[in-house]
């Protein structure tokens, strides 16, 4: 179907890789270091899921990997106080969702462009994350790695979390209101306007949904380690919005879905794993992945410039 | 036969009401006071020039604009306040005239998006959307799959998603914006079944049309709108096509506008059986003279600024022959249009023309860099000099050449504008609506401008909507309609009359 073509293709690019590897490199599907791969790739597809929301919306957000690193240090000094894992995880996504209400009332109610409300709440959240912690690594107590359990549950709990999440939001975006909301607005926010949808609600919604889910990332990864660092998400903002565009997300607005957005996150995270297995040098992966997110702008300028041509 | 399909026992209760209703951007007053009063089971059309308010007001009564003044009463409450959805929940469904879809979406969708309202977390029944377009497009005739995504639709088909929208609505106030502007006959012929199945059922539609011969076909009364006013409201039965279109123009040609000196000079374009398919331009044949102001008068989507754009390059004609100077020329880009000495200053002054944030210098220099850097370094004295000239002589009321172009009123913007395309030193003039939007004072200054520039020797194009200023500053006048020219008046020969009847493709019309 032309609809998900971009799906598709995507998805036939991951299938190929994955063929190549079974056919050469087989160690790669080595049950531990599988999953360990997919359980470290949980938090990016998390921030994925809910940069994929506000770029649908025609906006973008590009102050998320700052949020990361506030959500993961508050959260992390939560646990290092002795506070529970619950209280923890809680803070990580009350913090997340408060950052995101700056960003979506500044842009949404002020009416402020949304690249340059995120840029500087960016270098906001870096200068407090400076200030407050002068590059201190927080140290996190016993029970905190793996939510307190074996390395292996606790690797399938984070997965279980992100997989879940990922499917209702998906159906969500398909079957419910709120989520065709989202692609009206960002279709075209007038006419979202004339057919009494508030579109400045929607925008201010989807980035209290980013803030929110930057947090649960945040604690997907806190988890995942028995330290935290405060630039831990230095660069997210760029794979998650990578992985958005490469899954069929148009920059745009109005266009997208979250399986798209899994499947390019896959494609662009297993560049370098695939590279290693190959026994290639690692050093083209970023060469890799550049091309993979030009071959998907330039799909998406084709597209534009075909359904110009229509009318 | 109109009288015939009203079932003679059908009450006419007032269903909308207007008082007063007064709409203000700026400066500029769209709406001064308009009455209007519509009853359940009658058409009602709304007529008036371009820019008489029409569109200002249908966008008051569902609520996407908010009146600076007056009632409306809707089923006689007062109704304040209104909101996109509010309008739709008392029932007001409008077909726009530019669809307001979304292009992303399927045609199910859009359809479904105007109609249901519920619960941000309700399911979404995809099936009984799907079943619903189809039911709804099957009702008025058109051929167009749910499954369709909207961008992939051509303009009428979009026309239609909108109308199955309004039908769908189960609105009792059906406000339809030109909804014929973009159809074929067939399909014109859907629409007008769709009309009078809905006053059968006891809707009020709000018809708007240029189109006078569709006004008597469907209307039962009409509204005439004048410069933000309402200027009475009558039965179509009564009235004759003449009457109608005094009541659309009547009024005298205030402003004294500056005489034409001498006669016209030698040719400087000659225009033979022009076409472009993508603009709707259709076989034009044109001349305009060295020191002649040639009025391009017609209605909004006559095909008087895609005539422009042809002719500056910016759209490729697929037919015809231009002349400039007695040589055939192509122009395939405004770059070749400026080196053949053609300047177009374009309608919209805030997207095309005046760049608000640079200072008026820039703003006058940046088309005809190479004119005035032959080096090819730009150079601030230059610049500043030759926009000190155009200030004093344009006079233009700014704080100096660096002031930024937005800290400037509208007409003065224009007069920036209008000096960007004299820096490039033209010989012909298009200029599109150039007194849109600009104030009385400066409207006078303006025309003083354009007559100036064609006693210099300048051939002038003008396309104006206004209708005395067509008349006034024009040494003749060029009537277009539906992509074609359908007048050539002479200066003695144009009168408001003559135009308007040209304009709406009226032959001859008597006092």
């Amino acid at each position: 179907m032309k609809a998900y073509s971009r799906e598709l293709t995507v998805g036939a690019a991951l299938v190929l890789l994955m063929a190549a590897l079974v056919l050469f490199a087989p160690n790669f599907f080595e049950a531990q270091p599988f999953i360990s791969r997919l359980a470290s790739q949980m938090p990016a597809l998390v921030a994925a899921i809910g940069v994929a929301l506000v770029i649908m919306t025609r906006q973008i957000d590009i102050s998320i990997g700052a949020q990361f690193g506030m959500c993961a240090v508050i959260a992390g000094t939560a646990a290092a106080a002795g506070m529970t894992m619950g209280v923890a995880v809680a803070c990580a996504l009350g913090a997340g969702a408060v950052m995101g209400a700056a960003n979506g009332f500044l842009v949404a109610y002020l009416g402020l462009p949304s690249i340059v409300v995120t840029l500087a709440t960016m270098v906001t959240w870096q200068e407090v994350l400076r200030l407050w912690q002068k590059g201190r690594m927080i140290a996190l107590p016993e029970g905190v790695q793996w939510f307190g359990m074996s390395q292996g549950a606790g690797q399938a709990a984070v997965i279980t979390i992100a997989a879940l999440l990922l499917a209702s939001a998906a159906w969500a975006m398909k079957n419910l209101f709120a989520g065709r909301h989202i692609y009206a607005t960002g279709s075209d926010a007038e006419a979202a306007r004339l057919a009494g949808i508030n579109p400045k609600a929607v925008t201010f919604g989807t980035f209290l949904g980013m803030g929110a889910l930057t947090g649960l990332a945040a604690a997907l990864n806190l988890v995942q380690s028995p330290q935290i660092q405060p630039n831990c998400g230095d660069g997210l903002e760029l794979k998650a919005i990578a992985a958005a565009v490469v899954g069929g997300v148009a920059i745009t607005g109005g266009r997208g879905t979250l399986w798209g957005v899994l499947l390019g996150l896959m494609l662009l995270a297993n560049v370098n794993p695939a590279l290693t297995h190959f026994h290639l040098p690692p050093y083209w992966e970023k060469a890799i992945q550049g091309l993979v997110i030009l071959l998907a702008v330039g799909a998406d300028g084709m597209r534009r410039r075909n359904g110009r041509k229509n009318k | 036969m109109r009288n015939g399909e009203h079932d003679g026992d059908l009450v006419l209760k007032p269903l909308l009401q207007l008082s007063g209703i007064a709409k203000s951007f700026g400066a500029v007053r769209a709406l001064k006071g308009v009455s209007f009063g519509l009853k359940a089971g009658e058409v009602h059309a709304l007529l008036g020039e371009n820019g008489a308010g029409k569109s200002t007001l249908i966008k008051v009564i569902t609520g996407a604009h908010r009146a600076d003044g007056g009632t409306m009463e809707v089923n006689g409450e007062v109704v304040s306040e209104l909101t996109p959805a509010a309008a739709r929940e008392l029932g007001i469904a409008c077909i726009y005239q530019q669809p307001a879809l979304f292009p992303d979406l399927s045609v199910a969708e859009n359809i479904a998006l105007r109609l249901e309202k519920t619960g941000l977390l309700v399911k979404v029944k995809w099936a009984a959307r799907r079943r619903r377009a189809a039911e709804l497009l099957g009702r008025i005739g058109a051929e167009i799959s749910p499954d369709a995504e909207v961008r992939s639709l051509s303009m009428p088909e979009q026309q239609l998603v909108e109308i199955a929208c309004a039908l769908g609505s189960g609105a009792k106030i059906v406000i339809m914006d030109e909804p014929t502007a973009s159809l074929t006959q067939k399909e014109q012929h859907l629409l007008f079944k769709v009309v009078r199945d809905l006053r059968k059922s006891g809707v009020g539609v709000i018809y708007i049309s240029h189109r006078l011969e569709e006004i008597f076909a469907l209307a039962d009364r009409v509204t005439v709108l004048r410069d933000g006013e309402s200027v009475g409201t009558n039965p179509v039965d009564g009235l004759t096509e003449a009457q109608m279109i005094k009541l659309m123009v009547g009024r005298e040609v205030e402003a004294i506008y500056p005489p034409a000196e001498g006669e016209p000079g030698e040719l400087v374009l000659s225009v033979k059986g022009l076409s472009c398919a993508a603009g709707g331009v259709e076989d034009v044949s044109l001349d305009v003279r060295a020191g002649e102001i040639v009025g391009l008068a017609g209605l909004v989507g006559a095909g008087r600024t895609e005539l422009a754009r042809v002719l500056f390059g910016i759209t490729a004609a697929d037919g015809g022959e231009i002349f400039l100077n007695g040589n055939a020329v192509r122009i395939r880009s405004p770059r070749e249009a400026i080196s053949h000495r053609i300047a177009y200053v374009p309608e919209d002054r805030r997207r095309h023309g005046v760049i608000l944030d640079m200072a008026i210098s820039a703003n006058m220099t940046m088309a005809s860099h190479g004119k005035i850097f032959p080096k090819g370094l730009l150079k601030s004295g230059v610049e500043t000099e030759a926009a000190k000239n155009f200030i004093r002589d344009l006079g233009i009321k700014a704080s100096g050449p660096e002031a930024p172009g937005g800290s400037l009123s509208g007409g003065n913007q224009q007069k920036v504008s209008v000096a960007r395309w004299l820096a490039t030193e033209p010989k012909l003039l298009i200029l599109d609506e150039p007194t849109q939007g600009v104030d009385v004072g400066a409207k006078g200054e303006i025309h003083r401008i354009i007559r100036e520039l064609a006693k210099e020797g300048l051939a002038v194009l003008m396309i104006s909507s206004d209708l005395p200023e067509v008349l006034g500053m024009s040494d003749r006048v060029a009537v277009m309609r539906g992509g074609q020219i359908v007048a050539m008046l002479e200066k003695g020969e144009a009168d408001a009359h003559t135009v308007m009847a040209a304009a709406l493709g009226r032959g001859e019309v008597a006092e």
